[in-house]
């Protein structure tokens, strides 16, 4: 699979590597994070010793482990501990960063020291903008034990909650991946600012195959507490997957009701994120260009039905509460009733156009409706049931339209009911044009398996008239 | 260390931001200048002690087998827009990697402590990781053997691209900016660089002791043109190489960029395609990424036995004992290289991070599919094939691992369709052509989850009439079936109209990893493809 680009929520790409001499896993773990005190410390140490106009600092610290497995049998596994330190010094419009993966006082020093030689050798930016003070932060609890005190040993046992059943049944094949994160995060500066947050994170993902080739399931889980991550229920729904999409029949292509899983839904719906970009759309080269100018803030924009937010504290979102400039994050809320309320501000943006910065959402939200998915199959009378969308790739920018398939389980409804399992399809289909054809919502949920990833809340949805290009033989 | 006005690093606050980001993957280093050196570096012989205690720690473990990587990762990354750069990062990563196998199962380990306690911690570590594994798994792992290997390879280059100055560069794309910006109707314009220097060290406990450093260079370059209600961006295909600075001052940028600008204003003019089936002649810069996703990826022995089944998918070209000698690819003219040894391809190295120096094969041999990627873990999977074809079993040398953190695997080769015998290009395809559509560069890209059912746009589209080219279009797709695909193809440019193109971020695995890797081909017709028409109004 070729990518130009990494996605802005991107955070697929764990680590794998090593943990301190003799330590168990789990407290290895625990002293992978900076913690709060340690944080401020060296924040404190850096502004100390800085002689620049502003100085602003940023730690990350984090612990992955991951075990996967294929064909069955396990493939690899791996575990890492990792820090980075990043030091930006600016004398007024001129500005420079220093790297290093040491928190000691000398590799700070040092990058100190560099940042600020460098610095002053920069060409000004026409963008730069004065550091931060003091700002106000929300609370997230996402760092949970639960996590913390995992093993090799436990996601071996995740594994195997898949691998038993497909041992067992002699005609199923299991391929998955079980991945754990710690992290911490910090940024200050020599203006008050200072924010700090860690986290937990636990991804599985599981494809069941048939033996005979034409059956493929999925599913999979994602919450930073393990506790809440239930392995069996993964494995039972893949294999139910699997077996239900076994030989699947060719039907033609053209425009289908469709009823979209919420993992279909956000690897659609999601996409979104990368277009909700302010400066994009005054600039002419957005989907959100109005007609003469200017961006479609107010405008109706998808069904009334549709609302679309970020909320760090959201309990099924928890992310950071703060951007990677230390801006705050609250409930922000883009698309209200179907009205584009809201696009992205960089704080340069925003002091151009006379508007205020709303920092760089890190969770994305489509809020659910009442419609279980049950209820939508029995209110079909044709149309396309899908699990989940793969390789989407953006086709035409300024309608958002994006080409992909359907993939590890697509079934047809007829008369209520779910009738057969069909091909796999390719799509040309923008989520704007399937915001707008909506027929119903179902209960949101988090689901875990998107290309991009992050913290995403999708809901289940019924839409008509959704663009089926063409089959695909690809099981 | 001395700094000067030359080793300037400007960055947006922005760019900081990915430094502080909540999840991992975004914890990757940010945009800054590197760290001084650290002591000591790939193919010191201290390096190489490191690396063998290491692996002792790993056999007094229990592994029955062990590498240790050490690897020092530059990466300069330059962006710029208009009459200003919006991001200058530079960062260096250094560490090892042990791999042991312990009973046949794998565990890997990874430190940034390059000490020894810190590489003996890591290998116990990894072995800790294999015996966890070891409860789950079936069926033991078994390497296909390799003669013990010692030396050194150097992608051959004339500047390293990392040690000219951040300012020559910058000035570079700002002067191309520039230029472009001349062109009416060009209101943006992006344009940057990717740089990478790989310097690393490989021991295993058979033997092997190479060190290696390797470079790659990615310019870009976007203009966008602004119309009425309308915007159309061109991305002039500049491909990435395995090559020195010298790749990319050859490419002209400020000299090229007005006419690369002119195309995205021209696009704005250009007539929306009827869909329908028609002719295709590919240019190689449109041919290489068809190549890379309809052969490429499905003629990876491990998608192709079900190791990649939970992310990028399996393979059309499965099981082997069916497709090898078997599947007609294409005409009997289509012949397809593997090789990692091509001048200036990205994927071209002396050894692979199995310590297997690696060989040229034919993935398609006369049009029929004749050979998959592999590693020393896969080779012995296709045994009773090299038996019957006389060839001895040993790996392609396709083994990879993007940075000293992450385990190696099977990773694209350089996949390239071979001229024709016959000395025709580009203008001979085209005359020969009565009613079709030429294509240049690649645009969108999408392909199902076993490489059936793709779908590929462009950034020029030209319109052929009776042997001419009668037009520009746009908003143009093709939408292929892979065999069909390459069964319709009749004409093939030769020898002289060879290019390689290419892509610095192929992605594979889980964890994610990414590759470099290079498609060479000459243009090509196709018979009676499918296209459809993308644009639409919101």
């Amino acid at each position: 699979m070729a990518s130009h680009t990494a996605s802005p929520l991107s955070r697929r790409a764990l680590l794998t590597g090593a943990v301190p001499a003799g330590a168990e896993l789990a407290r290895a773990a625990d002293t992978a994070l900076i913690s709060r005190a340690d944080a401020e410390a060296l924040v404190a140490r850096a502004v100390k010793m800085s002689k620049a106009d502003e100085i602003l600092v940023s730690v990350g610290t984090n612990y992955s482990a991951n075990a996967r497995f294929a064909a069955n049998q396990m493939s690899t596994a791996g575990a890492t501990t990792d820090a980075q330190l990043a030091v930006q010094s600016s004398f007024g419009p001129k500005h420079a960063v220093v790297t290093a993966n040491d928190l000691s006082d000398e590799s700070l020093r040092r990058a100190v020291e560099m940042s600020e030689r460098l610095a002053r050798l920069a060409p000004d930016d026409p963008e730069a903008m004065p550091a931060l003070g003091p700002q106000q932060y929300g609370t997230v609890q996402a760092y949970f034990e639960s996590t913390a005190a995992l093993t090799p040993a436990d996601r071996a046992k995740a594994a195997l909650a898949a691998l038993e059943l497909t041992r067992k049944s002699g005609d199923l094949q299991a391929a998955g991946f079980v991945t754990t994160a710690l992290n911490a995060n910090v940024l200050g500066n020599n203006k008050g600012m200072f924010a700090y947050h860690r986290n937990t994170a636990n991804n599985y993902t599981l494809t069941v195959r048939t033996a005979d080739g034409t059956g493929s399931g999925w599913a999979a889980a994602d919450h930073p507490d393990w506790s809440q991550l239930d392995a069996r229920a993964v494995a039972q729904r893949a294999v139910e997957k699997a077996r239900l999409s076994r030989t699947p029949v060719a039907i033609e292509p053209g425009r289908y009701t469709v009823i979209l899983e919420p993992q279909a839904v956000g690897d659609l719906v999601q996409l979104l994120g990368g277009y909700i970009d302010a400066r994009s759309a005054d600039e002419g080269r957005s989907p959100f260009v109005k007609q003469g100018g200017g961006n479609k803030i107010g405008e109706k924009i998808a069904d009334e039905r549709v609302t679309i937010l970020s909320d760090p504290a959201d309990p099924q979102l928890l992310s950071q509460p703060f951007d990677g400039q230390g801006l705050p994050l609250a409930r922000q809320v883009w698309v209200e009733n179907g009205v584009l309320k809201q696009l992205t501000y960089s704080r340069f943006w925003a002091k151009k156009q006379g508007k205020t910065a709303t920092g760089f959402p890190q969770s994305l939200k489509m809020v659910g409706g009442t419609t279980p998915l049950e209820e939508m199959i029995r209110g079909t009378q044709r149309g396309v049931l899908v699990t989940r969308l793969w390789y989407l790739r953006e086709v035409d920018p300024r309608t958002a339209l994006y080409t992909g398939l359907t993939r590890d389980g697509t079934f047809l409804v007829e008369n209520g009911k779910i009738s057969k399992a069909v091909r796999n399809f390719r799509f040309n289909e923008s989520p704007l044009f399937l915001l707008n054809n909506l027929e119903a919502l179902g209960p949101a949920q988090r689901i875990a398996g998107t290309e991009g990833g992050g913290d995403v809340v999708m809901p289940a949805l019924k839409a008509r008239d959704f663009n089926f290009t063409s089959l695909s033989e690809a099981v | 260390m001395t700094t000067s006005r030359r080793d300037f690093l400007v960055t947006t606050g922005s760019a900081l931001a990915l430094a502080a980001c909540g999840t991992a993957a975004q914890s990757a280093a940010p945009p800054a200048a590197p760290t001084p050196q650290r002591q000591p570096t790939p193919g010191d012989a201290s390096i190489n002690d490191l690396l063998l205690e290491a692996l002792q720690a790993a056999k007094d473990a229990g592994a029955s087998y062990a590498d240790a990587r050490a690897g020092r990762y530059r990466r300069q990354a330059i962006a710029t827009r208009e009459r200003q750069i919006t991001g200058v990062s530079d960062t260096e990563s250094y560490g090892v990697g042990v791999r042991a196998l312990v009973n046949g199962s794998w565990g890997f380990a990874g430190t940034s402590d390059v000490s020894r306690a810190g590489v003996q911690a890591a290998a116990r570590e990894a072995a800790r990781i294999a015996r966890a594994a070891r409860a789950v798994q079936k069926r033991p792992v078994v390497l296909a053997p390799v003669k013990a290997v010692t030396g050194s390879w150097r992608t051959p280059v004339q500047v390293d691209p990392l040690e000219v100055a951040i300012e020559d560069k910058v000035g570079m794309l700002l002067r191309a900016n520039e230029a472009a910006l001349k062109v009416p109707g060009i209101r943006f314009v992006n344009s940057g660089l990717n740089l990478l220097r790989e310097e690393k060290t490989l021991a295993t406990t058979d033997g092997t002791l190479v060190t290696q450093t390797l470079y790659r260079v990615g310019p870009q370059f976007t203009a966008t043109a602004i119309g009425d209600g309308d915007f159309q961006s061109y991305t002039e295909e500049l491909a990435p190489r395995g090559s020195g600075w010298e790749y990319v001052t050859s490419l002209d940028m400020p000299g090229n960029a007005e006419r690369w600008a002119s195309l995205a204003a021209e696009k704005l003019k250009a007539k929306s395609v009827e869909v329908g089936r028609y002719d295709l002649i590919l240019d190689p810069r449109n041919l290489w990424l068809t190549i890379h996703e309809s052969i490429g990826h499905p003629t990876e022995l491990d998608r192709a036995m079900g190791y990649e089944a939970n992310y990028a998918g399996t393979s059309f070209i499965a099981p082997p004992e069916k497709m090898l000698g078997q599947l007609k690819y294409g005409p009997a003219f289509m012949n397809v290289q593997g090789d990692r040894s091509q001048e200036g391809a990205l994927a071209t190295i002396g050894y692979d991070d199995d310590g297997v120096k690696p060989d040229e094969f034919l993935i398609v041999k006369n049009g029929v599919f004749n050979d998959y990627q592999t590693t020393r873990e896969q080779a012995a999977w296709l045994k009773w094939w090299y038996d019957k074809q006389g060839q001895p079993t040993r790996s392609h040398g396709n083994a990879y691992a993007q940075s000293w953190n992450s385990v190696q695997f099977q990773r694209m080769p350089n996949v390239s369709l071979l001229p024709g015998d016959k000395e025709q290009g580009w203008d001979e395809l085209i005359a020969a052509t009565d009613r079709g559509i030429a294509i240049v560069g690649d645009g969108s890209f999408s392909i199902d989850q076993q490489r059936y059912n793709a779908q590929f746009g462009g950034q020029t589209f030209y319109e052929i009439r009776g042997g001419k080219i009668t037009g520009m279009l746009k908003d143009v797709a093709y939408q292929m079936r892979t065999p069909d695909f390459w069964n319709a193809m009749d004409m093939i440019g030769g020898k002289q109209s060879y290019e390689l193109g290419g892509s610095f971020f192929d992605g594979k695995g889980q964890p994610g990893q990414v590759n470099g890797v290079s498609h060479g081909s000459p243009p090509a017709r196709f018979k009676n493809i499918n296209v459809i028409n993308t644009g639409r109004k919101a």
